[in-house]
């Protein structure tokens, strides 16, 4: 079965989605991301659209998701790369994606989780494996 | 062209986006088109099992458009209104589809009554106007 | 074949001179936009057009296939017109001076016998005045097309894109928002932003006259769409006036980051993106701090 290659990035998970998805490819999608998640302690996920032509409804909802349940395993997610036709259907649409970040490009989005998260973090998390095992 | 299955969704929106090229239709507008006939063709796929779609390249007062009419067999709506306000579904979803999809098209009409169906027909100008 | 194709056809060339002198004894002929020559060559056109068309037997119904030239001619020459300026009078008067120089020959060629003059004078200008409203229908078309051709113009000039600073964009809107217009600004300024790569854009709003519930709902579309791009978006430019009417509108802008001007905009522009902007004077150090 066909899916999207998730490419881990030092703490972060990097996904670009190449093709227009149908459905069970885009579901597949959510699932196997928040496995990635969970089982790499990763603490954000950049998520390529720039090759995306059309972001619908169910789309806009996956993404949504993806973002609110990462949120749930402290995990911030960036959307980067959106089309300007699509960001304007969008909007018509009614859609804001509320609660997902955005960037222009994987750079930026990639600075932008760095911010995010925090420089302190991220150290922590390099030298001791995740910070659960770390008494303050 | 029949819609039956969850690939067909794509394809379709390909082919959309051909009709919508054939008449030199901007990236915008085909973007706005081609999003508006993925959402109505799901709702289609989702509510009644699929059903047909007509692809037409119309004119009028030397204004080209493409115009799609959605077909289905399905259980119909009851509320039509209700269907077309923000944030109603029957799903489990956004309740975007039909409101959403009415905003991104320059035409739009349905015509539905339970247990006989659903047809709705869009149509988009070259020029988005 | 009836009466008048007969006499047209016998006697055009009088009644193209007719026509002409009719034409050309206007006031309102505008010499200056069509060489007597090419008026000339028109005229004969139309008028050959129309004797064929009438020799058909067809004398009521300018739909017919047999009027197709005669109609296209007269579109086109419409059409023409409009577009170098000509004024619907000056048109109009064209085809319904053609009216006077058949009637004029009629009445030469049939004298003395009243039944079939005033016939056959019914006739032609029946037929005439149909074609007169053609005239007048692509008139008014060429004339819409000009009109939808400069709007379109203008919403293309009046929303330039400037990239003020390296990653900051400003955009004035100038003029009142409607929805195509909105849409233009959106794609132009999300263009500009996949462009320069800029992470902020400037809506200036000083020269936009008024702002209700509807031109905010366009702002907050911008807004929206930019912030999905990946970029911020400051509105500047808003007067007393236009803060007055929002609040008593009730419009909520709580959530879009507004200035009063440009100057502070770009600012808060600066300082979102870490830049530090400082005066070389020794004691004037009004410099941009974080």
């Amino acid at each position: 079965m066909e899916r999207i290659p998730i490419l881990k990035m030092g703490p972060f998970l990097l996904v670009t989605i190449q093709v227009d998805l149908y459905d069970r490819l885009a579901l597949n999608l959510e699932n196997d991301l928040i496995t990635m998640v969970s089982k790499t302690g990763a603490r954000g996920v950049l998520i390529d659209i720039s090759a995306v032509s059309i972001v619908d409804s169910f789309m806009g909802r996956i993404l949504g998701n993806i973002a609110s349940m990462s949120r749930i395993m402290d995990a911030e997610t960036v959307v980067v790369g959106m089309q300007p036709a699509v960001a304007i259907t969008l909007v018509e649409l009614g859609l804001t994606l509320q609660g997902v970040h955005t960037a222009l490009d994987v750079e930026k989005g990639m600075d932008l989780l760095h911010d995010k998260i925090g420089p302190d973090q991220l150290q922590e998390q390099d030298e001791e494996e995740g910070p659960d095992d770390r008494t303050e | 062209m029949q819609i039956v299955r969850e690939q067909d969704v794509v394809l379709f929106r390909n082919r959309v986006r051909e009709y919508s090229t054939k008449i030199g239709m901007n990236l915008v507008n085909q973007t706005k088109l081609i999003t508006a006939a993925s959402e109505l063709v799901r709702n289609m796929l989702k509510y009644a099992d699929g059903g047909q779609v007509i692809i037409e390249i119309i004119s009028n007062n030397a204004r080209n458009g493409v115009k799609l009419t959605f077909i289905d067999q399905g259980p119909g709506i009851a509320d039509v209104p209700q269907a077309m306000q923000d944030g109603f579904s029957t799903g489990k979803s956004l309740g975007l589809g039909l409101p959403g999809a009415k905003r991104l098209v320059n035409e739009f009409e349905i015509q539905s009554k339970p247990g006989e169906g659903t047809r709705v027909s869009v149509t988009h100008w070259k020029h988005g106007r | 074949m009836n009466k008048t194709a007969q006499i047209i056809q016998k006697k055009k060339k009088t009644i193209l001179e007719n026509w002409m002198s009719n034409q050309l004894s206007d006031q309102a002929l505008r010499d200056d936009l069509i060489s007597n020559e090419d008026l000339h060559k028109q005229s004969e056109e139309l008028l050959n057009g129309l004797a064929r068309a009438m020799a058909t037997g067809n004398v009521d119904n300018i739909y017919a296939a047999e009027y197709e030239p005669v109609t296209e001619i007269i579109s086109d020459i419409s059409v023409t017109r409009a577009r170098q300026g000509f004024s619907p009078r000056e048109t109009g008067l064209y085809v319904l001076s053609l009216k006077q120089a058949i009637a004029d020959t009629l009445e030469q060629e049939l004298a003395g016998q009243h039944e079939q003059l005033y016939k056959e004078v019914t006739l032609v200008s029946r037929l005439l005045d149909s074609l007169s409203v053609i005239t007048f229908e692509t008139f008014i078309k060429g004339r819409e097309e000009v009109i939808l051709r400069q709007s379109d113009e203008i919403s293309e000039i009046s929303t330039p894109v400037i990239k003020v600073w390296d990653g900051i964009l400003a955009l004035p809107i100038i003029g009142t928002l409607d929805s195509a217009r909105t849409q233009v600004v959106m794609e132009n300024l999300l263009q500009e932003i996949v462009n320069t790569g800029s992470n902020i854009a400037i809506l200036d709003i000083s020269g936009v006259p008024a702002v209700d519930s509807l031109v905010a709902q366009h702002l907050m579309k911008t807004v929206s769409a930019t912030r999905l791009m990946g970029a911020e978006c400051i509105i500047s430019g808003i007067r007393a006036e236009i803060a007055q009417t929002i609040v008593h509108l009730g419009i909520d802008l709580s959530n879009i980051k507004t200035k009063a001007s440009l100057a502070s905009a770009l600012q808060l522009a600066f300082s979102m993106n870490k830049i530090e902007v400082k005066s070389n004077a020794r004691n004037a150090n009004f410099g941009l701090r974080r």
